[in-house]
């Protein structure tokens, strides 16, 4: 369960950073992106997939949160 | 001139070729021919691991990337290398961080403190110690702003605790005392110890006076994060920002101090030149505080003018139009330098082995003298910062992630450069291979580099470098051409 911080970056898109390893990748495909839930799933730009508990809306970014790696 | 990526790749295996099979195998996935087109590292070089046995690396060690590059510029803190003396005494104000101030009196970048540990503070530990020392401190320098305590490899080893010490004593001088655990032996390079301070920063210092708000701030207040101000970086860097309307409430850490850091909350931008070494509370700022942070660089007129843009972008038309306005007061004086120096050094070819930052940041300034990069290399850095230097990288140029010094020296021998930018540890054997040298870490006693000013001074020294008479005498008299006469003649 690594920590990870999401964030937006200049273009837009969410950045996922892995703090303990300095690894940085983007987002690429957010199971639920909201209104009403947000997080499951996400598919990043390497191919990794993560799991976040679903939050109940978009949380304002950055935001420090543990994922479960799938 | 430059070689294309199948060359470099053929010159790579050749290298590799004098190593053991096993060593060759891990090595070569640190050494690439670069190609801009990539977007991400991980796939093609592997950073940030730990040296093999055996060979020659230029790293240092956690404790000199905590209290020699992070803490250690920080002028109004007193830093204790707790341990024995060398550490400390040997890193002293070699990074040459300049301050302002009286020294031992409200200034302590240029001292060194250190427990001084002994056997018998090894056997029955040095806590004690510190306390005596901490309170000692307080009494002798009434204005030092906090003490940090930087745990030298036997702190870790011995199992002080130093967390303990440090929050007994904060209370008892009521100053922050911090514990920063970057004793050598952690991680790979100095690359741990700038995360370990940022760290400490973080919980130890940040957030002291939250509940303060007696500061004023203004919409145009911003902070420099991640210049040290080495021969006065941050201050050429700074009267650029302070020139388009911009004021600079905190600069970490070259020239810093504890309460600019407290009221870094305040800043509207943050603005990252050493990505390396303080994305971490960077990050940390955005998260806690939202205070977006910039990358940029003041290295060379093309990339400030583009830095300068790119931070204006961020307010409003007023200093986008002062941007502008500083841009084109300084354009004339940096057209002079270029017609100046730029002669001289037109399709001079450089490599560079530096830290975390520097071989992707100065491309730009060698470019604009119509020099030539051939290879570059990191002695600490993350995947992160490869991808971020490939589209910075002419096509081809050799790629080299913690070089070993057998390594360097025969890519030199075949690349034949006309300039290396490298440090003090790999100056002299250059020097010797009859190469100009530049040492890049700490500019080789001259400086700034950073911002209009320093790019003048950055061309001088160059130029000073390579066109030296000195390069033409390394062969003795006697093998030069026309060695006869001289001979007949004694
Ligand atoms: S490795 Fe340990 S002993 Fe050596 S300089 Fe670093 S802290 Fe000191």
């Amino acid at each position: 369960m690594p920590n990870v911080m999401l964030r937006n970056n200049a273009a837009g898109e969410l950045v996922f950073y892995i703090t303990k390893k300095d690894h940085e990748e983007i987002v690429v495909a957010l199971e639920h992106a909201g209104p009403g839930t947000w997080g499951g799933e996400m598919q990043l730009s390497d191919g990794s997939r993560f799991y976040l508990e679903p939050l109940e809306q978009k949380p304002k970014l950055p935001l420090t949160v543990r994922v479960k790696r799938l | 001139m430059s070689m294309n990526r199948q060359e470099t790749e053929q010159l790579i295996q050749e290298v590799l070729q004098v190593y053991p099979e096993a060593t060759g195998k891990q090595r070569a996935k640190h050494l690439m021919a670069n190609d801009p087109t990539l977007e991400k590292s991980n796939k093609c070089i592997v950073a940030n691991k730990k040296a093999l046995p055996g060979v020659m690396t230029a790293r240092g060690c956690a404790y000199a990337g905590a209290k020699g590059v992070v803490w250690g510029p920080i002028k109004d803190v007193v830093n204790i290398s707790h341990g024995p003396v060398g550490c400390g005494q040997f890193s002293r104000a070699g990074r040459r961080n300049y301050v302002t101030g009286h020294s031992g009196v409200n200034v302590f970048a240029d001292m060194n403190f250190t427990s001084d540990f002994q056997e018998k503070d090894v056997v029955f530990g040095g806590d004690k110690k510190l306390a005596k020392m901490i309170a000692e401190i307080d009494t002798l320098f009434p204005l030092a702003k906090g003490v940090t305590v930087q745990s030298e490899c036997p702190i870790g080893l011995i199992g002080d605790d130093i967390e303990a010490v440090a929050k007994k004593s904060a209370k008892d001088i009521g100053k922050p005392v911090v514990p920063v655990r970057c004793e050598g032996f952690r991680g790979v390079s100095q690359s741990l110890g700038h995360h370990v301070a940022n760290d400490s920063l973080r919980d130890w210092v940040l957030h002291n006076r939250d509940d303060d708000n007696s500061f004023e701030s203004t919409p145009y207040d911003v902070a420099i994060t991640g210049d040290y101000n080495i021969g006065g970086d941050a201050w050429s860097s700074r009267v650029l920002l302070e020139e388009m309307g911009l004021r600079v409430i905190a600069q970490w850490s070259g020239d810093g101090s504890i309460p600019e850091m407290q009221t870094t909350r305040h800043a509207k931008l943050n603005l990252l030149h050493c990505y390396r070494s303080m994305n971490y509370i960077s990050r940390h700022l955005e998260e806690k505080y939202g205070i977006p942070y910039l990358e940029y660089n003041f290295f060379g007129p093309t990339q400030i003018a583009a830095s300068l843009r790119k931070i204006a972008a961020f307010f409003d038309s007023t200093i986008q139009e002062n941007a502008e306005r500083v841009i084109a007061r300084h354009q004339p004086m940096q057209d002079a330098i270029i017609a100046k120096y730029r002669p001289r050094l037109e399709g001079k070819r450089v490599m560079l082995f530096v830290g975390g930052l520097r071989p992707r940041h100065v491309i730009g300034a060698y470019e604009d003298l119509g020099m030539e990069i051939i290879g570059a290399g990191y002695e600490f850095a993350h995947n992160d910062d490869y991808d971020r230097t490939f589209k910075e990288l002419q096509d081809g140029a050799l790629i080299y992630d913690d070089a070993t010094s057998f390594e360097l020296e025969s890519f030199v021998e075949r690349l034949k450069p006309d300039l290396i930018g490298s440090g003090i540890k790999e100056k002299y054997v250059f020097h010797k291979m009859g190469i100009p040298f530049r040492q890049m870490h700490s500019w080789d006693y001259s400086g700034p580099y950073h911002g209009y000013d320093g790019f003048a001074i950055f061309a001088r020294d160059m130029d000073m470098t390579i066109n030296n008479p000195c390069w033409k005498k390394l062969q003795a008299p006697w093998k030069r051409a026309g060695a006869e006469a001289l001979k007949s003649a004694a």
